[in-house]
């Protein structure tokens, strides 16, 4: 290998870390307030991914379909348990959160589609339309077990990502999808060359981290979260609802998760079910940022991404074998790293 | 409902199984093979998940490593299927074994994730690895043979599979019936628990994780000899959580359950694949897996206990007969009255920079009753943990009956003859009272995982039974030794602590804040209950936060204040002490 190739290798496993990071973020985030490890989102990229070359293709989307059922869904269970807890005057305010705030999303993505809008519209049409799912998903599957153990909430976790795999085939079709680029910039830097969209997935990594830095360090829900995240029973008595902090978690993570389909979609093909390897290799960032440091869950994506780019140079078969094999060490030194704690509170 | 019930059932399912090739078609034969390939690994997932409460996504890959195993043996090599069989059961147990040592020293959701890092690294493996087929798989794998009899059809490998999936409920059930299987019964209730009886909780892991490796194993021999023909779909992350699922609904924790959990989710998805094309024409490939995820997150919200217990709470309960005397397990040697039993020397706990313990010394002599005693805060939890190897000291030395524990993991402190009782009861709530008594005697007894498993225990499961009944009535509740300890109020719970550790033939007792929590009337039974056993000759250790209930009791009390002693002395000189007056009440009035 010289260092030409490395060098392209090295950037390469860059661009893919900092995609892998964005979901790696959302992960620790829903993970601290929520305490669900979130598997799914990586196929909440793929979907946005997919949004958007239909809309491209001037096709409404099967996003819309899977927003209103799923509207529909989370509406009846919540009507449930309103009736069930006597609590009839919050209805209104489920009703518009649970339906109509997700058809109005819907009717005014299907709207626009017929102006025929230009590209950065078709953008945030596509991230309109998945923000969604997450806090839709949230509500029908995890609320009702928000209490159980970790590893019942993982367990679960897992077999939403499956539902999810077979709602995208039927939804999107078992085509692969490209999306055309978004610059089609380049520029030469110590003779490597870099090309505009490896560029943007970066400087997008940064802007949203940055922007997520800036939300949880200096607005008021940026604290209410990061309290809920610290200690769930303290920060109810304060007034905050965990459960209102977990939809707020759900959205800011669903749309870290949609930029990175949007920036990942014109590098690699997306299928219907690409979005398990992005989800777990993300999540082997977010554990190396032991799930609960955003700038380490950020380090260890790009660590990723670089090992599977030179992993792929080496054996491109073996690579995904490479990176979950390497996720064992990673997890042997954090269960280290927080066994003493551990112990601590079981006493 | 008695034993012999029991076993009646047992023989009339054993019967039907054998007979139902009679009246069953060739395609629910079929089923009915698969549901038994299904179960071999749903009850090693309920013996590892259920019984051990280690959640494993990885199993579908142990399938594999034996299937191909096999496969590599007998299609591309042209040896028979029995060597496959050595070959694939062996190097997964190899595989498992080496995972199980890497990994099962992670802590919860930490070890869950392992399983499926190397459950798709392994998955992966399959389709990538030159000479096994790739995507295209593994053809022509010949049958198994008996003799010159080739089992081709699917009516003669049944009865293999069948009496395989008997053979290892049979034995499974033997097993969690005996002294390794108790320990991995005591798994859910955390290491310290399990360490604390004298188990070494890492190697009961290891062992269950690589008997559910190995049932993995057989179910991929006969997959693989059975369908002919492997590919890498079937041992994907998507069947390691499938099967995961059957072990779920089954009822996580019964072995029974993984079979009835393999039935109904193989039978519920062939039914799934029947009906779901008249509902939605052309996508019932995709409706199937949503489908069926949907049902098992419905499950998991609604029925997390399975299908077994569900059904086990309506049927009569089983009629035991009490424990019949048995020859004694052996004693260990008592040390002599009045002798030094344990010393601490200058020992000291930081964390961090708050010392919690701060060059505390004492000493226990052999046959007395001593309290370590002390205000909130007072290092006493700490120093307790020090003493049973919960924690370690930063500096100091612990002698225990002459020989230096300061270092040694709990298990050894426990088998060097230290029994403790916890602070916030660590019972097994699902077992009998007279199950965690034999817990107790972990440490004093020797039947191991084959002795289990083939029922060549029995005497010694007699004596540990007997000894277990012997605590229970020596404590005072032995009348109603089958009742779940779950049931008991605190103040008994606590009581039956005490059985457990006094079923260890400890030299020393130490109790954790036996008194917590105890109503007026308990704690006088309790503190009743520990003069009988000084008058035992046994020696009693306290941490008590209680002063009234210490007072009464104890030969000699040790102050802590601030994590230092304050002083030590006879009851009477402690209570006129002025320093643990100010200790405990902020200053003479």
């Amino acid at each position: 290998m010289t260092s030409d190739i490395a060098a392209i290798l090295a950037i390469d496993g860059i661009a893919t870390g900092a995609v892998y990071a964005l979901v790696a973020i959302g992960t620790v985030l829903i993970f601290t307030v929520t305490r669900v490890i979130f598997i799914p989102f990586g196929d909440i990229a793929a979907f946005t991914a997919l949004t958007l070359a239909a809309l491209d293709a001037k096709r409404f989307p099967g996003t819309g379909a899977l927003v209103v059922i799923l509207a529909c869904l989370a509406t009846l269970i919540e009507i449930i348990s309103l009736v069930r807890t006597g609590e009839l005057r919050l209805l209104p305010r489920a009703l518009f959160f649970y339906l109509v705030l997700p058809l109005a999303v819907v009717g005014i993505a299907w709207l626009t589609m017929r102006a025929d809008p230009p590209l950065a519209v078709r953008l945030v049409l596509a991230l309109m339309l998945i923000t969604p799912i997450a806090p839709l998903l949230d509500r029908i599957v995890f609320r009702p077990i928000a209490d159980g153990t970790v590893l019942l909430l993982l367990t679960v976790s897992v077999a939403l990502h499956f539902a999810l795999v077979g709602l995208g085939l039927l939804f999107f079709g078992p085509e692969g999808v490209r999306t055309e680029p978004l610059t089609s910039f380049s520029t030469e830097f110590a003779g490597v060359l870099i090309s505009g969209q490896t560029m943007l997935i970066v400087i997008a990594a940064l802007v949203f981290s940055g922007l997520l830095y800036l939300f949880f360090d200096f607005t008021l829900v940026g604290k209410s979260l990061r309290a809920t995240a610290v200690n769930r029973t303290g920060s109810r008595l304060m007034g905050i609802r965990p459960a209102r902090a977990g939809t707020i978690a759900y959205l800011l993570g669903s749309l870290m998760a949609g930029v990175s389909g949007i920036l990942i979609a014109p590098v690699n093909t997306v299928f219907y079910d690409s979005g398990f390897l992005i989800g777990l290799k993300a999540f082997v960032g977010a554990i190396v940022g032991g799930m609960t440091s955003y700038p380490g869950a950020a380090i260890g994506a790009v660590g990723v991404g670089i090992l599977e780019s030179f992993a792929s140079f080496q054996s491109s078969a073996l690579k995904d074998v490479i990176v979950f094999s390497l996720l064992i060490p990673i997890l042997i030194w954090r269960s280290l790293a927080s066994l003493h704690s551990e112990e601590e509170i079981e006493e | 409902m008695t034993r012999l019930h029991v076993q009646l059932a047992a023989v009339a399912a054993v019967v039907c199984l054998a007979l139902a090739p009679l009246v069953l078609s060739p395609f629910s034969i079929t089923l009915m093979n698969y549901i038994g390939i299904y179960s071999l690994v749903a009850i090693g997932l309920a013996l590892l998940t259920g019984v051990g409460g280690i959640v494993s996504f990885g199993q579908a890959a142990f399938v594999g490593v034996a299937a191909y195993a096999t496969a590599w043996v007998s299609a591309l090599n042209g040896y028979s299927p029995w060597l496959g069989l050595v070959f694939g059961v062996a190097l997964t147990c190899c595989v498992a074994g080496i995972l199980g040592v890497v990994t099962l020293r992670l802590q919860g959701h930490f070890l869950s994730l392992s399983t499926v890092a190397w459950g798709l690294a392994i998955g992966f493996l399959f389709g990538n690895v030159d000479g096994l087929g790739r995507f295209n798989g593994i053809s022509s794998i010949p049958p198994i043979s008996v003799g010159s009899f080739a089992l081709v059809s699917s009516v003669h490998i049944y009865f293999l599979i069948w009496g395989i999936v008997a053979v290892v409920l049979f034995l499974g059930y033997n097993l969690l019936d005996s002294r390794l299987g108790r320990a991995m019964r005591a798994l859910r209730g955390g290491n310290i628990l399990v360490e604390s009886l004298g188990i070494n909780a890492f190697r009961i892991k290891l062992v269950t994780f690589v008997i559910a490796a190995f049932l993995a194993s057989l179910s991929g021999w006969l997959y693989a000899h059975m369908s002919r023909f492997i590919s890498p779909g079937p041992f994907d992350a998507g069947m390691g959580i499938e099967y995961l699922m059957m072990s779920m609904v089954g009822g996580a924790g019964s072995l029974l359950g993984g079979v009835v959990g393999a039935a109904i989710v193989t039978l519920l998805k062939n039914s799934v694949q029947d009906y779901l094309p008249l509902i939605a024409k052309g996508a019932s490939g995709q409706l199937e897996i949503v489908a069926f995820s949907a049902l098992f997150i419905l499950f998991l919200q609604w029925a997390r206990q399975g299908i077994v217990p569900f059904v086990a709470r309506y049927l009569p309960k089983i009629k035991r007969e009490r424990p019949p005397a048995a020859p004694p397990l052996p004693r260990r040697p008592q040390p002599t009255p009045g002798e030094l039993l344990l010393k601490v020397d200058g020992a000291e706990r930081r964390f961090g920079g708050l010392v919690a313990v701060n060059n505390v010394s004492f000493e226990v002599r052999s046959g007395e009753i001593l309290a370590v005693i002390g205000p909130n805060g007072a290092g006493k939890s700490t120093m307790f943990n020090c003493l049973t190897g919960a924690l370690r000291v930063n500096k100091g030395e612990i002698v225990f009956a002459g020989r230096p524990i300061t270092r040694d993991p709990q298990s050894r402190i426990a088998k060097a003859g230290v029994a403790r009782t916890f602070q916030h009861v660590k019972l097994r709530p699902r077992m009998s009272l007279l199950e965690n008594v034999m817990l107790g005697t972990y440490a004093r007894t020797r039947a191991g995982l084959f002795a289990g498993a083939f029922r060549l225990n029995r005497r010694e499961e007699a004596s540990i039974r007997h000894e277990a009944l012997m605590q229970l009535e020596r404590v005072g509740l032995g009348d109603k030794p089958f009742e779940l300890a779950g049931n008991l109020p605190l103040g008994n719970q606590r009581i039956l602590e005490i059985a457990r550790a006094l079923a260890a033939d400890p030299a020393l007792l130490v109790l954790d804040e036996p008194a917590a929590g105890l109503r007026r009337q308990e704690k006088l039974r309790l503190a009743e209950l520990l003069r009988s056993l000084r008058s035992d000759h046994l020696t009693i250790l306290i941490v008590e936060h209680d002063m009234e209930f210490v007072m009464s009791l104890v030969d000699r009390i040790v102050v802590l204040d601030f994590g230092s002693k304050l002083c030590e002395g006879a009851p009477a000189a402690i209570r006129s002490d002025e320093r643990v007056q100010e200790a405990y009440l902020g200053g003479v009035a």
